[in-house]
């Protein structure tokens, strides 16, 4: 009687993209609507934006791209959910979204008092400081007294509060509902310092007026290891995102990328060839084909790729890989092997 | 054999009385309908219990004991990160109100002008007001308090600067920078001294008016109040050997550059947010209030204004003593709907930043996950105002209206 | 004598009248009248006089001398001390359309078209076939739009019956809903003829009512080759309008049951609509739209999600029924006795007495009303910025942050912009309830 009843309650209330009947797991459920329902960060350069055009960018968008590239082979069976930071677990917990890849800190809490699953760890971050050149300091430490912006409804205002109050230092913080209006305060001048994850920071500080003008503070104050994650309960969809992330990084220990993977296919490398599915079941015994790695590679390249692409160097960013270079190059990414 | 016919007629046209009969259908219908209330609340709550507990939650208030973490930017009452949730919701509650407590005098005082001048003779004042109400009328708060809190911030100078005024009042972008009084013992007997002043003043206020009344001569109560009101007060500060000292708020223009400007925890500081806020309420509230005092103007007869003018009261006088306390009774029911509309509208300040219910408690949301609670407190305290406001307003409405006899 | 008769000057045609002062007439006239006539009025003008110079010269110097009105990037606006109005020239799209794809935005256009083409003769008191308009816009419109908007095709698949019966799709859908149809239909028809009434009435007033809703499904899950539009694709003008005319389109009905609801004698009823009322009338919109983009999640079911636009439009929809029902209420209340009595009189049942001789009369008095409750909703929709959507206001808000156009004008003049939107659409609705009011209050007179 209930589902009948909330049959009809939902199909009166014509949900647009809305109404999903969850069934037995939400891998079975992907591939029976055809396309990942992704929650993706609205408005952070480097790793959820959309264009004009609506052509979403970013790291955790091509991670996006990716499930959905090693589940259909074609990375644009996605689609993308912009989502602020308080409602994204909602969203996650109730089903709107597949998947959460939009640069959330993994946290003990998190794991065990909302619901959620962290597969890994995307992008090494830590929160940073942006002050103005003007102000003549160069470390977090002589920020005390200072007037810091942040948004509110993250990690990072408590993280503020821990390192203010762990170095005696008295400060104040003015915490803004939305990006757009912490930038905004802090252009004005209403605060001396900006804080954020350090990525963000450097996302954030292409979009002030005079980008030059202001600096990232080398202290990185926290801990923040930013990765996708699942909900709860579905051990199999928990798995097929899992490997993809470690797929991406595992293609770039072994060398393979967008370019040069269909003429190394063919290679004598027997870890090549369990990669790309020539050998072994890999791909079958987590519910996906064979070549899922090969085609996550084939649609978004490896995790290196993704990395220059989108905030690496060469870009507007221009962050270094650091704690996110490959554990054998003296970064932390480091994935288990496929065998 | 005729009797029974008659018999089983009557029992089936008292099943069809009873089932004719609108209060029993009303009956039947109600009882449905709080059938179907029940189910749907009871499948709500069900689904919320699983939810919750999928998600690894524990329903109830006792997440306002742990500690909160986060700092506020204002607070009326100690409060520091390691203060608890249930603290800082006070701290934000106490923010409302005070936002709101001023919004609403200010409102209504720059509404009354604003009311009168658009009844005003002078051609220039009626168009100006006009054009006051019907701008801020029509574009969104949410757009206004913006524009206001960012203009703001713009036109102050920036956080090493100040502008200053009657050599104790300093802005700039940090805030309004004023001195802080320090209460030592005995400040309370002035706070008392102060009450006591109040309570003498109205009481000689009461005795003025029944003493013109039966004479027709008024003793200047107004000005025996106010020296009651100051000078109770000023006398217990010096007999008490002046308990309560301001501290002043330290400018300095030295040392390292962060350093300089004022310095938190001198002085009391008046944040640019609650101004922003402050400002846009007010101003906004106040075109609505001049509206409802035009209306309920315009709403007493022009006999009652001539009248007053053949007796020979001035323009002025006639307002005051004639319009106005007839307009009144018109004027005070929308009046409290607009100031239940600024007090509601003032959660708009989880757009700039200023700590206020809606505000800290958005952020104790999102650090617990308890959205229930957290939503069923901002009814209550929403719906408790409301109430409260219209019970107040009820009173005061009550010794206006007009008397009938 | 006769001399001085003579003499005697007796002016045979009267004097015309000579022309007023030039000090009573004309503009100084008007002026000495309006502005200067005692000396304290006299300051006042020349004060409030200054009080416009003063207030004016910095507005147009910032929105029309300094401004700049042409350029590619920020580079034009770094410098400017006015208005970029470059800017909004360049985002002005996206104001009126959010991310809604470039070739598909023809589907908004005509969404636009037809509701200015269905309400201006709506609005226009003389215009005819108002009964077949409001049909129009009440029904055919909103669904005629949400296709064109989203693009249609729901995948409808059905629910309850077992897999391996019919496959989930539309024909399961379709299946069910004959289903719930039937057995809906036999249960009203069972209570009619338990309550003496006639069931084939009954059941075929259900009948149209099911066979409304089935038309709806079909035409919404029809698949009309319009390409898929996500909503969160949707902004600025676009959401701000949606939000605002679903919002208004689902609080009338709702709204009418509400006030209907607070007059019954029925007192369960009576106390459920009051507190509805007074609950949504006194909670600031925020809290409803926190509740609906936060809560509502956590009350559904497992499994079943709603969009957040959607959840956004059903907070605001509840929210605004309250507003609604005492607007109505007010309009119920303006009914004198005697059409109630007099109804009763001629053995109207309620449902034909509030149809027929009730409501026809009361939304005719409340015209002005819902117009002003439009406005405030109107205004309202901005607030759904805050929960993340991009409304007008949102998507500006994004705008000015784009690294392309950031300057230190660029955050101002795009409130200043949204500031003239808003006023435009406001004040011309005001305008538009004063002239309504206006006349009724002839009507009612004459």
């Amino acid at each position: 009687m209930k589902k009948l009843i909330a049959s009809i309650v939902a199909g009166a209330a014509l949900a647009t993209a809305g109404v999903s009947a969850a069934s037995a797991g939400t891998l079975e459920d992907v591939k029976a609507k055809g396309f990942v329902q992704c929650g993706v960060n609205p408005s952070l350069i480097g790793f959820g934006v959309a264009d004009e055009k609506g052509e979403w960018s970013g790291i955790d968008v091509s991670f996006c791209r990716a499930v959905a590239s090693a589940i259909f082979g074609d990375p644009t069976k996605v689609k993308f959910s912009p989502l602020n930071a308080k409602e994204r677990f909602t969203a996650l917990q109730s089903g709107e979204v597949d998947l959460l890849s939009r640069n959330t800190t993994w946290t003990m809490s998190r794991d065990s008092s909302l619901g959620l699953m962290f597969v890994g760890v995307s992008y090494y971050d830590g929160q940073g400081f942006m002050v103005r050149k003007s102000l003549g300091v160069s470390s977090a430490l002589e920020l005390s007294g200072a007037k810091v912006c942040t948004q509110t409804g993250t990690t990072t205002e408590l993280n503020l509060a821990d390192y203010f109050r762990s170095h005696n230092m008295p400060y104040e913080v003015v915490a803004f509902e939305k990006n757009e209006e912490v930038l905004q305060a802090y252009e004005a001048g209403r605060c001396d310092a900006y804080t954020t994850d350090a990525s963000g920071l450097y996302a954030e500080r292409l979009k002030l007026t005079n980008p030059d003008d202001h600096m990232i503070l080398p202290e990185i104050i926290s801990k923040e290891p930013l990765g996708p994650a699942v909900r709860q309960g579905d051990d199999k969809w928990f798995t097929v995102v899992k490997w993809t992330l470690f797929a991406l990084i595992n293609a770039e220990e072994l060398g393979l990328t967008k370019a040069n993977i269909d003429e190394k296919k063919t290679a004598d490398n027997p870890e090549i060839k369990r990669f790309v599915g020539v050998e072994g079941d890999f791909g079958t015994g987590i519910g996906l084909t064979n070549d899922w790695a090969y085609n996550v590679i084939k649609g978004v390249g490896n995790y290196g790729e993704i990395f220059d692409a989108n905030v690496g160097p060469s870009t507007k960013l221009g962050i270094a890989r650091g704690l996110n270079n490959l554990w054998s190059k003296g970064g932390i990414q480091y994935a288990p092997p496929i065998r | 054999m005729a009797a029974g016919d008659i018999g089983a007629r009557s029992f089936g046209g008292r099943a069809a009385a009873i089932i004719n009969n609108p209060s029993v259908r009303g009956l039947v219908f109600q009882i449905a309908f709080v059938a179907a209330l029940v189910w749907f609340a009871w499948d709500i709550a069900d689904n919320t219990a699983r939810n919750l507990q999928k998600a690894n939650i524990a329903a109830g208030f006792g997440f306002l004991d742990r500690t909160a973490g986060f700092g506020i930017v204002q607070k009326l009452v100690y409060y520091t990160e390691a203060s608890s949730y249930g603290r800082a919701l006070l701290v934000g509650l106490l923010n409302t109100l005070l936002v709101a407590g001023l919004g609403i005098v200010i409102a209504t005082i720059l509404g009354f002008i604003i009311g009168v001048a658009r009844l005003s003779p002078n051609w220039l004042i009626a168009r100006i007001a006009t054009a006051y109400i019907e701008i801020l009328r029509n574009i969104p708060l949410l757009l206004q308090l913006f524009f206001w809190y960012f203009a703001v911030l713009r036109a102050v100078p920036g956080m090493r600067e100040k502008w200053t005024f009657l050599g104790i009042f300093h802005i700039n972008i940090g805030g309004l920078h004023v001195p802080r009084p320090v209460f030592a013992d005995g400040a309370g007997t002035v706070g008392l001294a102060l009450i006591i002043g109040v309570v003498a003043a109205v009481l000689v206020a009461r005795w003025g008016r029944k003493r013109q009344e039966a004479t027709g001569q008024a003793p200047p109560a107004g000005w025996i109040g106010v020296a009651l009101i100051i000078g109770l007060p000023l006398i217990a500060y010096f007999a008490l050997g002046r308990p309560i000292s301001f501290d002043v708020p330290v400018f300095n223009d030295q040392g390292p550059i962060l350093r300089r400007g004022f310095q938190a925890g001198s002085g009391m500081t008046v944040i640019p947010e609650f101004f922003g806020l402050l400002l846009a309420l007010s101003l906004y509230t106040a075109a609505y209030i001049a509206e409802t005092v035009r209306a309920g103007i315009s709403a007493v007869g022009h006999g009652q204004s001539e009248a007053a003018h053949s007796l020979g009261l001035r323009n002025g006088q006639t307002l005051r003593y004639v319009v106005i306390p007839q307009a009144m009774r018109v004027i005070i029911p929308p009046l409290t709907n607009q100031y239940l509309n600024l007090t509601k509208n003032s959660s708009l300040a989880v757009a700039v930043a200023y700590p206020d219910l809606v505000s800290v408690g958005g952020t104790v949301l999102n650090q617990t996950g308890q959205a229930v609670e957290m939503v069923t407190i901002w009814m209550i305290f929403y719906l408790g105002l409301s109430l409260l406001t219209s019970f107040v307003m009820n009173i005061w409405n009550r010794r206006v209206a007009l008397v009938e006899r | 004598m006769s001399t001085m008769a003579s003499t005697a000057y007796v002016r045979s045609e009267m004097v015309g009248p000579q022309k007023a002062p030039p000090s009573m007439i004309g503009p100084i006239g008007w002026a000495r009248k309006n502005l200067f006539s005692s000396p304290i009025n006299s300051v006042l003008s020349i004060v409030a006089a200054l009080f416009i110079v003063w207030c004016l010269i910095p507005v147009i110097r910032f929105t029309l001398i300094d401004a700049v009105w042409t350029g590619d990037d920020r580079a034009a606006c770094a410098q400017a001390s006015g208005a970029c109005w470059a800017y909004v020239k360049a985002y002005l799209p996206q104001f009126i359309y959010g991310r809604y794809p470039i070739d598909q935005r023809w589907r908004v256009d005509i969404v636009f078209l037809m509701l200015a083409v269905a309400l201006v003769p709506m609005l226009i008191p003389r215009a005819p076939f108002k009964r077949l308009n409001a049909l129009f816009l009440l029904t055919v419109y909103p669904l005629a739009s949400f296709v064109l908007l989203t693009g249609g095709h729901i995948g409808l698949r059905g629910r309850f019956l077992p897999d391996d019966i019919v496959g989930p799709g539309p024909v399961r859908f379709a299946l069910e809903f004959a289903l719930v149809s039937f057995v809906i239909i036999l249960l009203v028809g069972l209570g009619a003829r338990l309550l003496g009434l006639r069931a084939s009435q009954s059941g075929s007033a259900i009948g149209i009512v099911l066979g409304a809703l089935a038309v709806v499904f079909m035409v919404v899950g029809a698949d009309f080759g319009l390409v898929p539009v996500e909503t969160a694709n949707w902004g600025g003008l676009l959401v701000t309008l949606v939000v605002a005319v679903t919002g208004m389109v689902a609080s009338l009905p709702l709204g009418v049951i509400l006030a209907l609801g607070r007059r019954s004698k029925m007192p369960v009823v009576r106390i459920a609509s009051v507190t509805f009322i007074e609950v949504c009338r006194g909670v600031p919109l925020i809290t409803v739209l926190f509740m609906a983009s936060v809560m509502l999640p956590l009350f559904l079911p497992e499994g079943v999600t709603f969009d957040k636009l959607l959840r956004a439009l059903i907070g605001v929809a509840l929210f605004q029924a309250a507003y609604m029902a005492e607007v109505i209420r007010g309009g119920l209340q303006s009914i004198s006795r005697g059409q109630y009595e007099g109804a009763m009189a001629i053995g109207l049942s309620y449902p034909q007495r509030m149809r027929l001789i009730i409501l026809p009369q009361a939304l005719r008095v409340v015209i002005p009303g819902i117009v002003g409750s439009f406005i405030s909703l109107f205004k309202d929709t901005t607030l759904v910025a805050i929960i993340g959507l991009f409304d007008l206001l949102g998507q500006i808000q994004a705008s000015a942050n784009d690294a392309k156009w950031a300057s230190p004008v660029t955050g101002i003049t795009g409130y200043i912009f949204a500031a003239m939107v808003f006023w435009a659409f406001c004040f011309s609705m005001s305008r538009y309830a004063a002239f309504t009011e206006r006349r009724l209050d002839r009507s009612r007179r004459g």
